[in-house]
């Protein structure tokens, strides 16, 4: 850096330089100690710590295998919901809505963002779980029971389904708010574009959504990001049983649950190494998918030519 | 020579403020009418009511009579997407899609369903670039992005999307106000070509282009209009005091 100014910018540059190496500090420490501390399991099984799917904390066999599944499938679940909502949602509030209601309705989608997760929980457990066992479920069961999906009948003390759609209504508000700000900034020249070239209210919207589609992309991601982490509500309704199974009918287990759940009790030094490795590779998904991400909003922000979403 | 246009008494309000106050004019078949006049005059709005672009802002409305080939564009029976056909828009910034040079001629004809095959469509979008002046820059790069052709380019891509849906009007509105002169003269170039077959409105802030352009001309003042001449006269002897003073940069 060329050597300008005078002293005092010469302290406001170090001052700089020293937070914004904190950030890496940070990370590097975390995946450090975290490295460190799993070293016993990472020691005894290897790669078949991924791999495995026996879960036993007893007799010390650890296999993460149930808890990956249940982390990918259930954040799936969660996407395959959401998205189509909150694109729905955001086009409403920004293609079509009248000023008068599109302004409660954005306030309320930011309140539901900033809804703590353990009131989701809760209302996951009372209200949520219960309508999918008496309702919803049942009515999978008779019309779509021949899927292996939607195989047994919906277990009241928690499944793979219920985690989904608690997630799914926990990314939708964020999903939400970040497509609506990405189609506020589309010019109202591509709109004009598309309609005085006798293009419909729908036509125009497809239009609108191409010129968006990295920051779309990047606000699936996000939302993504969001559901590969959540804790508490899924903890709540999830079920917590390490299995693996093609049914969302039957309980899950999450790699963010089972830490919540069991760092209480895991006094053993092998247990303890094998819930830190968990977290270990919890943030080393998170990491991949956040790279992956990148790289996708790229392409398509370079495929639609349009400029590099944020 | 036959109208095209014909605006009768027309009043324009955006909310309480009127913006254009009864106007009366007529624009000629296969002739490029320009529009003149200070900044907030009211040109672009007036030129916005022809292809009803203004029914996208809520609080605007529109008094009086428009015809074009003899129908009231405002009534409630006018089909908008028919009319945005008939009646094709350039703006002054240029605006092509985010897709290939190839899928932005082709859009408003995909939109229209007014290809038969794969190759009536190739057809018809060659035809269109041909019409813009701009098939022999680009024909070898058709798939690739319409972003990377320069800013003159990109006018005349909007333009060639424009024709490819075979309007019989074009409004044009300052269409080279962000382009170099040499740029500027093409697009120039390019609507005295077009009005063969076209009825062409352009609205321009550059009294040189107007009359390079134009057979006919209207100036505008404060929402109202001031004078509606063939060019050369406006240019050289007009009937109005305040359009002089306007030609001859006494405001604006």
């Amino acid at each position: 850096m060329a050597k300008t100014g005078t002293i005092g910018d010469t302290i406001f540059r170090t001052i700089l330089i020293i937070f914004a190496s904190t950030i890496l500090l940070i990370v590097v420490a975390m995946i450090y100690m975290m490295a460190v501390n799993s070293m016993p399991t990472i020691r005894a099984f290897g790669i078949s710590f991924l791999t495995g799917s026996d879960w036993k904390p007893a007799s010390n066999i650890f296999g993460a295998l149930p808890f990956i599944f249940g982390t990918v499938v259930s954040s799936l679940i969660a996407l395959i919901i959401a998205v189509p909502i909150s694109l729905g949602i955001a086009i409403f509030l920004v293609e079509q809505a009248p000023k008068k209601l599109a302004t409660p309705i954005s306030f309320m989608v930011e309140l539901l963002a900033a809804i703590p997760s353990v009131v989701y929980g809760l209302w996951g457990i009372f209200v949520l779980a219960p309508f999918l066992v008496n309702y919803l479920g049942p009515f999978l069961q008779t019309y779509l029971g021949w899927l292996p999906l939607f195989e047994g009948s919906p277990k009241g003390t928690g499944m793979m389904l219920t985690g989904g759609i608690i997630m799914a209504i926990m990314v939708t508000p964020i999903i939400t708010a970040v497509v609506r700000d990405v189609l506020e900034v589309v010019p109202t020249t591509q709109r004009e574009a598309a309609l005085a070239l006798g293009a419909t209210q729908w036509e125009t919207t497809k239009i609108v959504l191409g010129n968006a589609a990295s920051g779309i992309a990047g606000a699936i991601v996000l939302g993504l990001g969001r559901a590969l982490g959540e804790t508490m509500a899924v903890t709540m309704v999830i079920g917590n049983s390490p299995s693996i199974s093609a049914s969302l009918f039957d309980p899950a287990h999450t790699i963010a649950s089972v830490l919540a759940a069991n760092f209480p009790e895991a006094t053993d030094e092998m247990y303890l190494s094998a819930l830190i490795e968990m977290g270990l590779v919890l943030f080393l998904v998170t990491f991949i998918v956040n790279g992956l991400a990148k790289l996708l909003v790229a392409k398509v922000a370079k495929d639609s030519g349009t400029a590099k979403a944020t | 020579m036959a109208s095209k246009i014909k605006v009768t008494d027309l009043d324009f309000y955006y909310g309480d403020f009127k913006a254009l106050h009864d106007i009366t004019l007529d624009i000629p078949e296969r002739e490029v009418m320009a529009f003149i006049g200070p900044s907030g005059c009211g040109k672009s709005t007036f030129l916005r009511t022809f292809n009803r672009m203004n029914d996208t802002i809520p609080i605007a409305r529109v008094d009086g009579n428009i015809l074009i080939d003899g129908k009231d564009i405002n009534s409630p029976k006018t089909d908008v997407v028919a009319l945005r056909r008939k009646v094709g828009m350039v703006f002054q910034k240029s605006n092509p899609f985010p897709k290939s040079i190839f899928e932005n001629v082709a859009y408003g004809i995909r939109i229209n369903r007014m290809h038969s095959s794969k190759s009536d469509l190739e057809d018809k979008v060659e035809k269109a670039l041909r019409d813009a002046a701009l098939w022999e820059e680009v024909q070898d790069r058709l798939n690739t992005s319409a972003l990377g052709l320069s800013g003159g380019q990109q006018q005349r891509l909007c333009i060639a999307r424009a024709l490819a849906v075979q309007p019989e009007v074009i409004l044009m509105d300052e269409p080279a106000s962000a382009l170099d002169p040499i740029a500027t003269q093409k697009i120039e170039e390019l609507v005295v070509e077009l009005k063969k077959d076209y009825t062409i409105v352009i609205v321009t802030h550059n009294m040189q282009q107007a009359g390079r352009v134009s057979d006919k001309t209207a100036f505008f003042m404060l929402g109202k209009l001031i004078e509606v001449n063939p060019t050369d006269k406006m240019f050289t002897n007009p009937d109005e005091k305040l359009t002089e003073d306007y030609i001859t940069g006494r405001f604006g």
